[in-house]
């Protein structure tokens, strides 16, 4: 491992707190592990570790806290245990409530911006093409590599924060240009416009996409309905739950390809799939686990739900009331846009309850352990039956506020026939 | 019978070997309670992960897996020892960060196709030495 002076200095504990050292302990040795031969200086990180999964996680960040760590760039934080603003909506209690809710001051306390959300792209933590960044939060990461162009490898709890207090990254895999070109192409061309402009397209593509890709790299091509940001938020949403996605070029659209040569890099792919209606249809169905009609609640916003997507919501529930609860998944930056429109207290009306700071399916808040969960979100489908019990359905957001307004799963839509 | 691993976190352990058939994130897919595989579908749905030789095909998903395994190790219910087939820069980091906080450990070893089957007995040695039947 090359290590400049500098870094000598802080492992050898001449330099910095005890807590760089501690960090950059971690970062080296991670380095090592994955074959790295040096560390990359990194300009910014988005840190995944302040949810609370057990007593460990906040043992650690006290630890690093307590040893004077700081971040040393800007870093912005992911979803915790607890909405810090209605503290009594997730049914965590007693010693799990003040441990969740401890990992959360320990980030502050170490400098981190309390962004919470899943999708600090639409928070303005937006690093530009080239730029090499430490993201944790496997969404996150997807849609920095891929639609911003920034530079990051998927990062798990702590060594985020170790990139974020030391300044640097194990100098590896994303960061490095040359292994940034995908191997495998998925070619939608042949799919019907009406499958292409379907709302649920980019999640179900997305889900497909991260089953057939694994961790390697794919390129899409022939995505003719041009995606907004909110699709191609779902679309690597999708990819890195159901695989292991880093980086997913959409040709024509994402800034590394331009085209489809760019995205290879001049090599031939070693894979084309041509992605049909029938594997799209098995990938959605998949999406939706419920057996029967019933929905008991709806969730949206996963990753965090935008503004455009609030009204959106809005739009399509045309006033009428929702029979069963709908939880929308927001960061407070896009809830303090709302309150300024009154849309807010429009949407509360109809029957959501806004979840911040956190997300329904990493924190006790849905009523109960089973029942149907509608939404429209491929990651919630995804991730539901494991976390909370509930079984998924899977629908456009069209479905899932006809669902919420008739108490029964609607599915409708050319991915359902 | 015996195989050279990747020693990716060194160490040795002793065990009954669990071969994950699926793909998995070990966030919401396996309890950080109970060390159960929670995942919906998955081939091993149920089973717990504690004190196994845990062969992993294929990681995916969330990255708190990291975080997921610190705690089964400071609870005490982690799997003895984890062979990836692939290289991951998530679930190593919750070894050095058991390590570093004194909670102690396991080896994590690379190895790609396996060729071991779920009850077998195996151990681990230092450097990354793989041993069928434990001896």
């Amino acid at each position: 491992m090359r290590l400049s002076e500098e870094e000598r200095g802080i492992l050898a504990g001449n330099l910095g707190t005890e807590g760089t050292r501690m960090a950059l302990e971690i970062v080296v040795q991670a380095a090592r592990l994955l074959g790295a031969d040096s560390l990359v200086p990194v300009e910014g990180a988005h840190i995944d570790g302040c949810l609370y999964h057990g007593p460990s996680g906040t043992l650690f960040a006290e630890r690093l806290q307590a040893a004077g760590a700081r971040v040393a760039v800007p870093a912005t934080t992911n979803v915790g245990a607890l909405n810090l603003l209605k503290p009594d909506q997730s049914r965590l209690r007693g010693e799990a409530r003040k441990m969740a809710y401890r990992l959360m001051v320990a980030h502050e306390k170490m400098g981190c911006r309390p962004s919470w959300t899943c999708a600090p792209y639409q928070a303005g933590a937006r690093p530009r093409l080239g730029q090499q960044v430490a993201w944790g939060e496997s969404n996150a990461v997807a849609f920095c590599n891929s639609v911003l162009g920034a530079r990051t490898n998927r990062y798990g709890d702590f060594l985020d924060i170790a990139c974020a207090i030391t300044g640097r990254a194990p100098h590896y895999g994303l960061h490095v240009g040359s292994n940034r070109f995908a191997d495998l192409v998925l070619d939608v061309s042949g799919l019907p416009d009406a499958i292409q402009a379907s709302d649920v397209f980019a999640a179900v593509l997305g889900a497909f996409a991260g089953v057939a890709a694994g961790a390697r790299i794919c390129a899409v091509t022939g995505w003719r309905v041009a995606p907004d940001e909110d699709d191609l938020k779902a679309f690597c949403a999708a990819a890195a739950a159901s695989g292991a996605v880093g980086l997913i070029h959409v040709v024509g659209v994402t800034p590394e390809a331009p085209d489809l040569d760019s995205a290879l890099g001049g090599v031939p792919p070693r894979d084309v799939v041509p992605v049909t209606t029938a594997l799209l249809e098995q990938a959605a169905r998949r999406l939706s686990r419920a057996t029967g009609p019933g929905v008991d609640a709806v969730a949206l916003g996963s990753p965090h739900f935008s503004e455009a997507e609030c009204d959106t919501l809005l739009e399509l529930a045309r006033g009428r009331a929702f029979k069963v609860p709908v939880y929308v998944c927001l960061g407070r930056h896009t809830l303090e846009r709302l309150r300024a429109a009154d849309k807010d207290r429009q949407l509360e009306d109809l029957g959501v309850e806004f979840v911040v700071d956190t997300c329904v399916v990493v924190t006790p808040i849905l009523p109960g352990q089973r029942g149907t969960l509608m939404t429209n979100s491929a990651k919630f489908a995804h991730y539901a039956k494991g976390n909370t019990g509930y079984m998924p359905a899977f629908g456009s957001l069209a479905d899932c506020v006809a669902s919420a307004q008739r108490g029964h799963v609607v599915q409708s839509g050319a991915l359902w026939g | 019978m015996t195989w050279q691993a990747e020693v990716l976190c060194d160490g040795t352990a002793t065990g009954e070997v669990l071969c994950l058939e699926a793909p998995i994130s070990f966030w919401g897919g396996i309890s950080a309670e109970s060390a159960r595989v929670t995942l919906a579908g998955h081939p091993q749905h149920n089973q717990s992960v504690a004190g196994k030789i845990l062969f992993v095909p294929q990681l995916v998903g969330s990255s708190s897996s990291s975080a997921v395994l610190l705690e089964l190790i400071y609870k005490g219910r982690a799997p003895r020892a984890l062979v990836l087939s692939s290289r991951d820069a998530i679930l190593p980091v919750g070894v050095l960060v058991a390590r570093q906080m004194g909670w102690g450990g396991l080896p994590v070893l690379l190895l790609a196709n396996p060729p071991v089957k779920t009850g077998e007995l195996v151990a681990i040695r230092e450097g990354g030495l793989l041993l069928r039947g434990g001896a």
